[in-house]
């Protein structure tokens, strides 16, 4: 453990070390992945682990969750991303390969990659 | 060195069955490979003891209570691998048996304002990583690097913050009673040694944030001068003592502790030591006997402690409370602590919420909250089909607050008016099945074994009030006790030397004022209302309920109770010891007390 030479090195340190407490504060995106067993089989955990490090490379804040079958298994793996109050878009079919586009432009720039995208639900509607 | 995960799963009650549970949650992820995805934390008190162990999954904020460790292969399986919600173990509305999976949802926390314990439960207390990522020693950062030492004597004087202990004096003046005594050696002192019986808040906060009280420590000590602190904590308190000393060998190694730290020039340690457990060493002037390795009894006040403290040097002394409500002042500053409480009484208190209740445990609230409130929106009210008698706080030398005060307000001054005290924050709840003089006398008969028994008042007036209470409770009382125990009382109030001698007779002018009746039906009637007082009651057979089932024959250790199969049975009062176990066992609700 190195020792701190002034305030400017604990904050520094205190901007690193948010990330390792991120699941426990609030971030308004989560990216949820389908881990059913259906999920499972396609490929969803290695899809999973590409979001996560994917996020950590790219220093961005969101919680990564995991639900179960939701049905549509034909199209697993399932990855849907919910910004605050914004819809949620589902995408279809997604392998460790489609995860950086989906991070860059719908994370970072803001664009929906509408090719890959198998629904949506509007903030509120859900269930 | 950092590693973002999926999901954290953080568990609580160290206490109880979790240390089973963390290698239970450990292997399990382990077995399913999710080492990469789930972290498992040791975190602290969550506070909802009725409830523990619980587990909090991180980012959903699930809460699952009572968990054992085989239930940990199915929540894994379900909630970590799944995403779902394992419905048997959340928690369930009491009225309409209704899941509420979310932690914040629950009313027990949703009534709370957990500023002061904020990261206990949320953090692992052994990782200052963990406290510095939720904003741990910013406050620090910003005293130091922003702030002169009158300037933040100034904030915690505006804050209105006043002690934790239970005594409630303001903070801030005694900050500046310290700095402004002259002397070049001060010390700053925490004083963790809680020693009501059923309170366990600071206990919780020196095992589930102890940097939080170190933090506060070195901001109190830069602003009064100070360089080296106390921290008294009770060896009862193994783990405590264990986080605490961790906490400080971390915050060393950082540089956060010791000389120059972080290049301000300022230099500051602290010290664990550890107390043998006498109630009296609570108490400011007895527990710094106490630190000089003295036997821990108080000393007269001619002079304060902020003038001739420990070692006869300038000692600024607050409850662990109290130094963990600093960072929050200084980050949030002086309006944003005051806007909560009320007039005299500012900010947030930790309170234990024990005895006849039925959500037990550790919660924290604004000033001026009910006690209706606490007792029945947070606590839940008492067990099914009891009645609420009465609420202690204070601890044992509290006073018994009864029903018709339910609407008063929690705070430093109302609490004395009514009779009783802050004190650290014990409050101890009573149904009906409590008698009124029987427990004044069992906290008499706690204070008369921590009485140091120095000064004559606390000794001899806490011993002779203590028989009277026992007398009565036998049957032999007189209605001329009642006169002498008001006498005894109040001098036993005004000559004791310390707080333990002057707030011990609370229980008894308390539960005087407020259950008087039940004293005279001791006295006069030789009953005792609630039924508890053995030699006044009798255990019955209520003949036209009892089924002759003989379960409280078969379990009767002296063997008194006799009857035919399917016939009403009898007591032999001759042979009965009055232990209530019939009572108890009865299916029928075929034995009373008279």
């Amino acid at each position: 453990m190195p020792r701190l030479k002034n305030f400017k090195e604990l904050r520094k340190l205190r901007t690193q070390l948010q990330k390792d407490i991120k699941t426990r504060t609030e971030t308004s995106t989560t990216i949820t992945v389908g881990m059913g067993t259906c999920g499972i089989s396609a490929g969803a955990r290695e899809v999973m682990h590409a979001v996560l490090a994917e996020l950590e490379a790219r220093d961005i804040d969101a919680h990564v969750t995991t639900v179960g079958c939701i049905g549509m298994c034909h199209k697993e793996p399932l990855v849907d991303v919910q910004q605050g109050d914004e819809p949620r878009i589902t995408y279809g079919n997604v392998t460790q390969k489609m995860v950086p586009r989906i991070v860059d432009e719908h994370l970072v720039q803001g664009h929906i990659v509408e090719e890959w995208v198998v629904g949506r639900v509007a903030a509120g509607q859900e269930g | 060195m950092t590693e973002q995960h999926r999901a954290d799963i953080l568990v609580s009650c160290l206490h109880g069955r979790s240390p089973e549970l963390i290698p239970a949650f450990q292997e399990e992820i382990r077995r399913r490979g999710l080492v990469d995805e789930v972290k498992v934390v040791e975190a602290g008190c969550r506070g909802f003891c009725a409830m523990g162990p619980v587990v909090l999954i991180q980012p959903d904020g699930l809460f699952y209570i009572e968990v054992q460790p085989a239930d940990v292969p199915e929540l894994v399986e379900e909630t970590l691998i799944k995403g779902r919600v394992v419905e048997r173990l959340t928690y369930k509305e009491p009225a309409t048996h209704e899941a509420i999976p979310h932690y914040d949802a629950i009313p027990f926390y949703s009534k709370q304002m957990r500023h002061v314990m904020r990261n206990c439960g949320m953090i692992n207390p052994q990782s200052i990583e963990e406290y510095i990522a939720v904003g741990g020693y910013q406050a620090l950062d910003k005293a130091l690097t922003s702030m002169a030492p009158d300037e933040i004597i100034t904030e915690v004087k505006k804050s209105g913050l006043r002690g934790r202990g239970g005594a409630g004096f303001p903070t801030g003046r005694k900050w500046e009673s310290t700095r402004q005594v002259a002397g070049d050696v001060k010390y700053v002192i925490a004083n963790g040694d809680e020693g009501d019986p059923g309170a366990f808040m600071n206990r919780s906060l020196m095992e589930g944030d102890p940097h939080s009280i170190i933090e506060g420590m070195i901001i109190g000590a830069y602003a009064i001068r100070v360089h080296q602190g106390y921290l008294y904590v009770r060896d009862e308190y193994p783990l405590a003592v264990k986080n605490l000393g961790i906490a400080i060998e971390q915050a060393r190694e950082y540089g956060l502790l010791g000389e120059d730290i972080l290049g301000s020039g300022f230099d500051f340690d602290v010290k664990i030591v550890r107390g043998a457990g006498a109630f009296v060493c609570g108490e400011s002037s007895a527990l710094m006997q106490s630190l000089e390795g003295k036997v821990g009894e108080p000393r007269p006040k001619h002079f304060h402690a902020t003038e001739r403290g420990l070692w006869d040097r300038p000692s600024c002394l607050n409850n662990v409370e109290t130094w963990a409500d600093i960072p929050l002042i200084i980050n949030n500053g002086a309006d944003w602590f005051a806007s909560v409480g009320t007039e005299r009484s500012k900010g947030t208190k930790t309170f234990c919420l024990v005895g006849q209740i039925q959500n037990t445990g550790l919660i924290e609230v604004p000033m001026g909250i009910t006690l209706r409130e606490i007792i029945y929106d947070i606590g839940g009210g008492t067990p099914a089909g009891q009645e609420f008698k009465a609420v202690q706080t204070g601890g044992p030398s509290g006073g018994c607050i009864p029903a018709s005060l339910l609407d008063l307000p929690v705070d430093y001054d109302s609490l004395v008016e009514a009779g009783s005290m802050m004190g650290s924050g014990g409050m101890i709840v009573m149904d009906d099945r409590t008698c009124m003089v029987d427990i004044a006398r069992y906290f008499l008969d706690f204070l008369k074994e921590e009485s140091c028994g120095k000064c004559t008042p606390c000794r001899e007036g806490i011993r002779r009030m203590l028989e009277i209470l026992t007398r009565i409770t036998e049957g032999q009382g007189e209605m001329a006790d009642l006169e002498t125990l008001e006498t005894l009382a109040k001098v036993v109030q005004s000559a004791s030397l310390c707080g333990l001698g002057k707030s011990a007779p609370n229980p008894v002018l308390s539960t005087l004022r407020y259950f008087r009746d039940e004293y005279v039906a001791h006295i006069e009637d030789h009953k005792c209302p609630a039924g508890v007082c053995k030699a006044l009651i009798e255990y019955y057979i209520i003949e036209d309920l009892c089924t002759g089932c003989g379960l409280c024959r078969r379990k009767c250790p002296q063997e008194a109770i006799s009857g035919e199969k399917k016939e009403p049975h009898v007591i032999d009062q001759a042979l009965c010891i009055k232990c209530g176990i019939c009572f108890d066992v009865c299916k029928f609700d075929a034995v009373g007390v008279r």
